[in-house]
């Protein structure tokens, strides 16, 4: 058979969604695996925080509306949750400002695929990661006095992909338009770490002022820490009060997710027009 | 009759916001050839390479590959277009071989097509032996070849390289040119290269100088030359200003103050001209000269002698 003569390729959805969406998906989750100090460093500092605020707080915590017979170690084991599956989605998604004006991105955005599947394989990956290190921490679960929810665990995988997705996307969104790495760790500090802070991963915000209450309720993170919440502590206490019910919470994420996959899609469609 | 061109470059203009990087460039490039783009840093070559690339848009112009709008076809371009960007594209925590088949499954390959196609340039690049080895293991030689076998995987109709051999060593530099002369031979792939080195620029079929986003000349690099076609006398000397002036009032000459140097062209009538004026300027002004050189016209004169500037980067 002879080899010289020119691949025939047409542009089907195959070509040019899936197959790409999937390469780009499992190129982010081998160069992850392959680098472990990503691994160790999404998950140590959350680690951390929660085992210092956890036992500085200890049995003293006894905030209104929060799950009775609680310790603060557990109470903060879902927002830790947050936390890690945060930082996962963020560094996954900060490599974008090399990678586009040089790098690997360079040859994607140059390539006749589906703008929207170099978004898909982006947030996908990204929330598999999120996945990988929300279940590495979920193991940890016994050591506090919460049981592993086997019954329940399905649908806490789906959960953590979800919010995974939600949180790459929302990198994504800030990552896209910047030129620096230094820009992005700015924006980190002023929306990603404030909306994590105020997601009711802390405290609960029954107790809380009335626009602090105001900004947890429109904050979709609430929405993914209740949901992790009732999944999680359900087994074994009471659900907070002020928690929406589980449908409510998923369906938020969802909307969530789509709609900032749409914006994703949409700034990557626009053919960047910047000094080289 | 001419053939119609293979890509076609018409009054094509690009601001950065009230800098004007290219200025209604117009050139075609015929089927099978390897076209050069010459041009200092700033000449907007590189602009001219993103535009092409599809990684800016198009403000002002047309641009048709094969038939093929630019403005009105983007995923049509890119599947005719194989790119080797100045900076690497390869992730260098894969394997070259990883890296190989993501670039296929980009362009719509996969499976056992994917894998011949990989192993026929693997072997063709001399590659197919370090293929499992992460790419920040391999030499930067290496990893250009594998730049360029990975934009000609899904065999494009043409490739474009933005000033490909930077940071290589002269021995790499000339086996990559190697290679693309015989990817061009070969497989009659047509070649858009960007260069600020006037050898590779040599290399090409024919050659477009570029000079603050204006088109200076395009030509074969021979007919370029021999558009100058006497020699050039270059003088260095402690007060080059004084002795220009001093030169064309004694010798009815004029030469021109180039970066510091003194440039003089030679009638191109008078064969043994040049020998001649540089032993009179040696003898009219013995101690003025420091040093005194006769050459060939190169590339680097042709430029001189449109712009009235040295090719600077």
């Amino acid at each position: 058979m002879s080899t010289s003569t020119p691949s025939p390729v047409t542009a089907s959805f195959f070509n040019t969604v899936t197959l790409p969406t999937w390469t780009l998906w499992s190129r982010e989750v081998v160069r992850f695996l392959r680098q472990k100090n990503r691994v160790i460093g999404a998950l140590a500092s959350p680690i951390m925080f929660w085992f210092v605020i956890g036992a500085g707080m200890g049995k003293s915590f006894h905030a209104e509306g929060a799950p009775e017979g609680f310790t603060y170690l557990q109470y903060f084991f879902p927002g830790t949750l947050m936390l890690i599956m945060l930082f996962t989605a963020i560094f996954s998604t900060i490599s974008i400002i090399e990678d586009r004006r040089e790098g690997f991105l360079q040859g994607v955005l140059t390539s006749p695929i589906s703008r929207s599947a170099i978004v898909l394989g982006k947030l996908c990956g990204g929330a598999t990661l999120s996945l990988i290190q929300a279940l590495i921490f979920l193991a940890m679960a016994p050591l506090t006095g919460i049981p592993i929810p086997w019954a329940s665990l399905p649908g806490i995988i789906v959960l953590f992909f979800l919010i995974g997705f939600g949180l790459t996307a929302l990198g994504y969104l800030i990552a896209w338009p910047l030129d620096s790495t230094q820009g992005f760790h700015a924006l980190m500090n002023l929306v990603l770490i404030p909306l994590w802070l105020l997601s009711g991963a802390l405290f609960p915000p029954t107790g809380a002022m009335t626009w602090v209450k105001w900004v947890i309720f429109l904050n979709p993170l609430h929405y993914g820490l209740a949901a992790l919440r009732q999944l999680l502590i359900s087994p074994i206490a009471a659900p907070e009060v002020s928690d929406p019910p589980l449908w409510i919470s998923v369906g938020v994420l969802i909307l969530f997710a789509a709609v900032l996959l749409g914006v994703c899609s949409w700034l990557t469609n626009r053919v960047q027009g910047r000094n080289p | 009759m001419t053939t119609p061109a293979f890509l076609s470059v018409e009054t094509l203009s690009h601001r950065y916001g009230e800098r004007l990087a290219l200025d209604r460039l117009s050139f075609s490039v015929q089927q099978g050839e390897i076209f050069g783009l010459l041009g200092p840093n700033g000449s907007g070559k590189t602009t001219l390479f993103r535009i092409l690339s599809t990684l800016l848009p198009l403000q002002d112009g047309t641009i048709t590959l094969d038939g093929i709008s630019l403005r009105y076809d983007l995923a049509g371009i890119r599947q005719h277009l194989g790119i080797v960007f100045q900076s690497p594209s390869l992730d260098k925590k894969l394997t070259v071989g990883e890296n190989l088949r993501h670039q296929g499954h980009l362009y719509g390959l996969y499976g056992g097509t994917l894998a011949k196609r990989i192993e026929e340039l693997a072997s063709k690049f001399k590659i197919d032996d370090r293929l499992k080895d992460k790419v920040e293991t391999l030499s930067g030689g290496l990893q250009r070849r594998v730049e360029v076998a990975k934009g000609l995987l899904h065999r494009p109709s043409l490739l474009i390289l933005d000033e490909p051999t930077t940071g290589l060593d002269p021995n790499a530099r000339l086996e990559l040119w190697n290679y693309l002369q015989e990817v061009n031979q070969r497989e009659k792939i047509t070649i858009l290269v960007t260069t600020h080195l006037m050898d590779e620029a040599e290399r090409c079929h024919r050659l477009m100088i570029l000079d603050r986003g204006l088109r200076v000349c395009l030509d074969t690099p021979h007919k370029l030359k021999s558009a100058l076609r006497g020699s050039v006398i270059t003088v260095q000397s402690s007060d080059a200003a004084a002795l220009a002036d001093q030169i064309s009032a004694k010798l009815s000459l004029k030469p021109s103050l180039v970066g510091g140097s003194l440039r003089i062209e030679t009638p191109g009538d008078q064969a043994e001209s040049g020998p001649k004026l540089v032993a009179q300027i040696v003898a009219a002004f013995p101690d003025k000269v420091d040093s005194i050189t006769l050459s060939q016209p190169t590339l680097e004169d042709v430029f001189i002698h449109l712009t009235g500037r040295r090719f600077e980067n």
